[in-house]
């Protein structure tokens, strides 16, 4: 449908017609598909990476200074790329390691590296929020610095991860929308390339539309959870 | 062993170093405690106390010294060891130090389950420690629910729970009031009483020490300036460190009087 000529209403209207929705819908999928593959990657490798970073620094539990730089510089270099470079520096990349280098598969490796960096960097501040005097004490029971980590640093900081890490798959959703631009598909792919290439603003509308209610479900969802464990906890 | 010092400290020395030069806090301290005392050490802020503290069970590395618990020489121990022989030694702090995303239960099943405790046990110990110490109805309470009091009850219970050799206590009342204070340091009384736990305690409260302990040692310029039982500290006070400790109580002391006296005014 061209909407160049339609009233405001028509246009609005049109962003919810079953041709509106035949286009955005699958783009939905990719979209989420995306977005929860690298979500999941970027859950495990952040967390990894954040309690790495916290346990190798020089004031952390076995201190490894040069490794500790080392990493902590990739991290940086990594975060301080915008992600449009990041994804087309990753798609090469992709190639390699799986064979093709467009389509949703293809951009979860550059979206993986462009979020993974970022995450860990949360988790590590989360950690460093746990007062000295937990470790303190935990350190004074003989515990280990595995146990460190699992029973002390983790659960002890783990509304505030839970917060940076609603913050972080909100990040994976917006990055997934920019590398739609890329061939990755998914909505930002449909909003570019219908909503700016072909003027169709009522499929723009509906894409932006999807990304918002994701976007707010994420932060509703996040924002529950860790209320609720601070409530559970007393922290209030 | 023997009886006379269960815990023997020896020429212990530790000197920090930062950026605006050496800090010498311990210049050779030597000390015995007898098993079963209620040992304080008093020293003005800074004097270095808890730095002491800390070499007993080497959270802090002292330059040099050793310290014996019992048969365990602590500074020769490799990691491990030392990891395994901390499950023994029991420590409260002022700031009590819970876990936060603990229930009372699971803070004080926590060093049983560093120790490798089974479910069983724990489930036995914990309603146990906690009912001696008043917490019984507490189990399944957040430290974020309680009082200060209640949650230094839990950090000694939590600190009891693995039954340590002894018990290091670094200003476990300076963060509550004297009414609490009371409470606790009764708690540690009876502990001591009843089942001969070793407490080494370091404040810088007077009358904690008056209250509670047996021996007392007066920390000053990193080194042990007397040391003796507490009324001998009291009646006959050498170190300038203890007289002026004195001085500042009994001043104290007057004020109370002035304001038990005050209606006059
Ligand atoms: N990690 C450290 N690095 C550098 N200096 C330190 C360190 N820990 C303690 N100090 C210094 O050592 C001295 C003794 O500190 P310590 O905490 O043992 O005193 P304290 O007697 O416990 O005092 P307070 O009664 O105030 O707790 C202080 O001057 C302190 O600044
Ligand atoms: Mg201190």
């Amino acid at each position: 449908m061209n909407t160049n000529n339609s009233t405001f209403w028509g246009i609005l209207a049109s962003a919810f017609s079953a041709d509106t929705w035949a286009i955005v819908a699958p783009a939905i999928l990719d979209t989420l598909y995306m977005t929860a593959i690298t979500t999941v990657l970027t859950l495990v490798f952040g967390v990894l990476l954040g309690i790495v970073l916290v346990v190798t620094d020089k004031s952390g539990v076995h201190p490894m200074p040069v490794f500790n730089n080392v990493l902590g510089a990739v991290v940086n270099v990594l975060r301080s790329l915008p992600s449009m470079i990041l994804i087309i520096l990753t798609l090469p990349l992709s190639r390699m390691i799986i064979g093709i280098s467009y389509g949703p598969q293809a951009c979860i490796i550059a979206l993986a590296v462009s979020c993974i960096p970022m995450f860990a960097r949360l988790v590590e501040s989360s950690i460093l929020e746990v007062p000295k005097g937990k470790l303190e004490a935990a350190k004074a029971m003989g515990t280990t610095n595995a146990q460190i980590i699992f029973k002390v640093l983790l659960p002890e900081s783990f509304p505030s991860l839970i917060r940076n890490f609603t913050v972080t798959v909100i990040a994976i959703i917006s990055t997934t929308a920019l590398a739609g631009t890329f061939g990755a598909g998914g909505l930002g792919d449909v909003a570019v390339r219908f909503g700016y290439t072909r003027f169709k603003t009522d499929i723009l509308i509906a894409a932006v539309l999807v990304l918002v209610v994701l976007v707010e479900l994420v932060q509703l969802a996040g924002d529950l959870a860790s209320r609720y464990l601070v409530k559970k906890r007393f922290l209030v | 062993m023997a009886e006379e010092n269960f815990i023997a400290i020896k020429g212990l020395k530790k000197t920090f170093r930062t950026k605006d030069g050496d800090i010498e806090v311990l210049r050779g301290i030597d000390l015995n405690i007898q098993k079963g005392d209620i040992f304080g050490l008093v020293g003005f802020s800074g004097a270095g106390k808890s730095t002491f503290i800390r070499c007993l069970n080497r959270m802090e590395t002292p330059d040099a010294g050793t310290v014996r618990i019992g048969e365990h020489e602590i500074m020769s121990m490799e990691k491990k060891e030392l990891n395994r022989y901390r499950q023994k030694i029991g420590m409260i702090f002022q700031h009590f130090n819970l876990f936060d995303s603990r229930t009372v239960f699971r803070n004080v099943a926590y060093p049983l389950e560093i120790a490798g405790c089974s479910r069983s046990l724990i489930r036995k110990r914990v309603p146990e420690i906690l009912e001696l110490v008043e917490l019984g109805d507490k189990l399944n309470c957040y430290p974020g629910q309680l009082s200060g009091g209640q949650k230094q009850r839990v950090g000694i219970a939590r600190a009891l729970a693995n039954n340590p050799d002894v018990l290091l206590s670094d200003e476990a009342t300076s963060a509550l009031d004297p009414q609490t204070t009371l409470s606790v340091l009764d708690l540690l009384k009876d502990i001591n009483r009843r089942f001969g736990l070793t407490i080494v305690l370091i404040t810088h409260e007077l009358e904690v020490v008056r209250y509670l302990c047996h021996h007392v040692a007066v920390l000053e310029n990193g080194r042990i300036a007397e040391r003796g039982t507490v009324r001998d500290l009291f009646q006959n006070p050498k170190s300038d460190t203890a007289k002026l400790f004195i001085k500042i109580n009994s001043s104290f002391n007057h004020t109370e009087q002035w304001f038990q006296e005050g209606e006059g005014i």
